[in-house]
């Protein structure tokens, strides 16, 4: 019988740098190395030699300077003596803002839409086949600069609101759809328990999620008995409850009263001002989502055998426990994953923002505070710098769902 | 035999009785309206809604679409005669035509070339799209990118053959060599052509562009939808080698090849496209030898081909992932090198299976172009957005032009799509 031995080690050639398995991809990766070493330095080599050329050098103490510009659509205090740091944040909150609205909508669209695509009804199905091909095959920014003229050329000017016989009025007093923007009552406390408006929010929020966790222990008192007795209580009411008194009980406290719009001059004051840009930037980006998510959501219902439905039906499930204990835990295995993709997408294609001049991060720190200050570099390594931070976040938590709902296998 | 007439019994069927149609309700159009559009109170209720949808689009759109206006010299005119009534005024359309098309500076006389480059790339694109044509026909597609960049920039005709000749070499070289082995053959044929391109770029003289066949056109004057197309098919042609390389080094063993890919991929995928952009314009001359002039056409194709070879390095990755393990080592024990083994047997499967997805990419690149009209790059959204809207006689048409744009988007990816699904069907393999 024979033995392995190790080929002789003594007669290193040359050659078997290239032909020999073991020392072939070390001589790959060296050459690798040294190639992209020679790359870094030539664009770092010409990076210096321009920036000298052209007198600049790379700082960003630009971010603490004045930035002499205003932004309307902003969710923190900002005026135009703020820095160009706070002017990126105002646009990072736009951004995020832009994108946590428009993932939603773009969710309940894109549900809706796929559902009713695999609809029996031939009229309903045909028309989402077309909503889905027309807005998939269409770029986004023409879509949003079609929305964004929609918006200004359909709805009227604050102007049609005044006079005696207005041509527009407000619907029910209380929202302005104007074509600057939408006008909506602001709720303020009159006698918050907190100095700070933010600090009475953030109370509020707690109470919020405390009624969440209140009623989920409802829910599984509820279970632990009917898994004793058999009967199920009934706990609609107390949840109600839960959810309504406490709020209650906080808003009368805090003294809730709205700020409604009104006309002064010539334009509408008071109220929460949802602009013009942010609405077709919003609706824009959700529609056409939406398309990418319906085809989503059909391919993963229809990812789920016809057996798995009969199955369920055999042990004697009801249609709507099917739906919810059967089919959607394996559909929404296949659907999350690229629905998560789509919500990266619409995190990127929110930069689109700068065509209809909405203040997000691109628009205030790579349009206005570079085109001002001509920190380009600096400038758009931040702005990569945030998205890239976003995009990793977002697929970050892609990952560890994937890793909850994976199929375990033995 | 007893006489038929006198069988005792009264009545006896000779035949069988034709079988009666179904009732009304039960057949044709009534049965299939029943089963389709009023099954139940819910089915009934969505479809009225959809025809009342539908109506009411149709009620708004027809009659602007009808009633337009093909011949007019401004929007004023258009509304003299339409006269009140309401009506597209699609003469914008006519008027301005070459500008949505070649944009606003290319020059009048030399429309043609974009034209004939248009039709010659359908020629050159056939044999790559449909693969029983004569594979003869490759040749051309091959010959093609420089026959299409000299009649777009006309100028000297010596640089495209000077272009062609490093490619040529490359080939022949990398025929040679290949063979016995393929990192020789390859980086052999890189280093001939760039010394063809060096000693030929020296001795084209400096005036050639002088007194030239075709007049040279600067890329600046470059624009409107030809401008998209020239983008999609440049950038989606160039990426999908640099996006196969980049996967099969996502793939690999070596530590370094491995992390340079996995990083240069995700930091493309993670930053949106716009960013990339502003990089191109503001950004990437800096990275540039100082004396040399790089111009922004060359730099946006730069950036968009990296941008879409990441992502179709993705998509053929999961191609890759899709083969099953056998096929690798059924290659390495035919004794097949790494470059025979993804040549023969890995990558022709891995790429059918990646085709789907790498379509997607190409539609979604395709759409994006539209982006570079943020960096002021007069393309078609660029073109209706500037020059056109903010004339003065064209100013406030934006539906018809706004929707000329979303027809001429619609109908090409529209096509490339369903050119996809037809390849699918086709290239299916496996029968069940």
């Amino acid at each position: 019988m024979s033995t392995m031995t190790d080929p002789p080690k003594a007669d290193f050639r040359l050659s078997m740098l290239i032909n020999d398995t073991r020392y072939r991809s070390l001589t790959f990766q060296v050459i690798a190395a040294i190639v992209i070493a020679l790359s870094i330095w030539y664009l770092g080599n010409n990076l210096i030699q321009n920036l000298r050329a052209a007198g600049l050098n790379i700082s960003y103490s630009f971010l603490g300077d004045p930035s002499g510009y205003d932004i309307n659509q902003r969710l923190i205090e900002y005026d135009s003596q703020s820095s160009h740091g706070r002017a990126a944040v105002v646009g990072i909150l736009n951004t995020l803002l832009v994108a946590f609205l428009a993932c939603i909508t773009a969710t309940v669209f894109g549900v809706i839409a796929g559902v009713l695509r695999l609809s029996n009804n031939w009229l309903v199905s045909k028309l989402m086949a077309v909503y889905v091909e027309i807005f998939r095959n269409i770029p986004v920014l023409i879509w949003i600069i079609i929305i964004f003229t929609i918006m200004t050329a359909v709805l009227p000017g604050p102007r049609e609101f005044r006079g005696e016989n207005p041509t527009s009025s407000m619907l029910f007093d209380l929202f302005a759809f104007t074509n600057r923007g939408v006008y909506i009552p602001r709720p303020e406390f009159a006698n918050g328990l907190f100095g700070a408006t933010f600090l009475n929010w953030l109370l509020v929020i707690a109470v919020l999620v405390g009624s969440w966790f209140a009623t989920r222990e409802i829910e599984k008192r509820a279970s632990l008995k009917q898994e004793q007795t058999g009967e199920r209580p009934k706990t609609g009411l107390v949840k109600l409850a839960v959810w309504l008194v406490p709020f209650a009980l906080l808003m009368v406290l805090m003294g809730l009263t709205w700020e409604v719009p009104a006309l002064k001059g010539f334009n509408f004051s008071g109220g929460i001002k949802v602009g013009g840009p942010l609405i077709a930037l919003w609706f824009a980006l959700s529609i056409y989502t939406g398309a990418f998510i319906a085809e989503n959501v059909r391919a993963g219902i229809q990812a789920i055998s016809k057996g798995q439905t009969e199955a369920a039906a055999a042990l004697g499930l009801r249609p709507g426990r099917i739906m919810n204990l059967v089919i959607l835990p394996q559909a929404l295995r296949v659907i999350i994953p690229p629905l998560i993709s789509q919500y990266l997408n619409i995190t990127k294609n929110s930069s689109l923002a700068i065509a209809v001049g909405y203040a997000d991060i691109t628009a205030t720190l790579g349009g206005i505070t570079l085109n001002q200050t001509g920190r380009a570099i600096e400038c758009v390594l931040l702005l990569m710098l945030f998205y890239l931070t976003a995009s990793l976040l977002i697929s970050m938590a892609m990952n560890i769902y994937n890793a909850s709902v994976k199929l375990k296998e033995r | 035999m007893a006489d038929q007439t006198t069988n005792p019994i009264a009545f006896v069927a000779d035949g069988t009785i034709p079988p009666s149609p179904p009732p009304a309700n039960q057949t044709g159009i009534i049965k299939w309206l029943r089963e389709n559009l009023f099954s139940g109170v819910a089915n009934t209720i969505l479809t009225v809604l959809s025809i009342l949808l539908i109506y009411v689009l149709l009620k708004n759109t027809l009659p602007w679409i009808l009633n337009g206006v093909w011949n007019a010299d401004s929007l004023a005119q258009c509304r003299e005669i339409l006269d009140g009534k309401t009506g597209a005024c699609f003469a914008v359309l006519t008027e301005r035509w070459h500008q949505l098309i070649y944009g606003f500076k290319y020059p009048d006389d030399a429309y043609w070339r974009p034209n004939l480059a248009f039709l010659l790339m359908l020629v050159a694109v056939a044999p790559v799209l449909f693969f029983d044509l004569p594979r003869k026909l490759l040749l051309f597609t091959a010959v093609y990118p420089f026959v299409a960049f000299w009649l777009i920039w006309g100028g000297t005709i010596l640089v495209p053959i000077v272009a062609l000749l490093g490619c040529v070499a490359a080939a022949v070289v990398f025929q040679k060599f290949g063979k016995n082995s393929f990192a020789a053959g390859f980086f052999g044929g890189i280093v001939v052509a760039l010394v063809v391109w060096n000693v030929g770029g020296a001795l084209i003289p400096d005036d050639a562009n002088e007194g030239a066949l075709l007049s040279a056109v600067p890329s600046r004057d470059l624009g409107g939808f030809m401008l998209n197309l020239m983008l999609g098919v440049t950038c989606v042609s160039l990426s999908l080698p640099l996006g196969i390389a980049l996967a099969l080094g996502r793939q690999s063993d070596m530590p370094l090849i491995k992390w340079v890919c996995v990083i240069f991929i995700e930091f493309i995928r993670g930053v949106p496209l716009i960013t990339l952009l502003f990089v191109a314009s503001v950004m990437l001359a800096y990275f540039f030898p100082p004396d040399s002039t790089v111009d922004l056409f060359l730099r946006v194709v730069i950036m968009i081909t990296m941008f879409s070879a990441a992502y179709i390095a993705e998509v053929i990755r999961g191609g890759l992932a899709a083969l099953p393990r056998g096929q690798y080592e059924a290659a390495d024990s035919l004794g097949l090198d790494y470059p025979q083994a993804m040549r023969l047997i890995i990558l022709p499967q891995a790429l059918k299976i990646s085709i789907p997805g790498i379509v997607n990419v190409a539609v979604g690149l395709f759409k994006d172009t539209t982006l570079v009209s943020v960096i002021s790059m007069f393309d078609l959204v660029g073109m209706i957005r500037g020059p056109i809207l903010a004339s003065t006689e064209w100013n406030g048409v934006y539906w018809e032009l706004l929707g000329f744009a979303a027809l001429l988007f619609f109908v090409v990816c529209y096509g490339i799509s369903q050119y996809s699904q037809w390849l699918e069907r086709r290239l299916a393999t496996d029968h069940h």
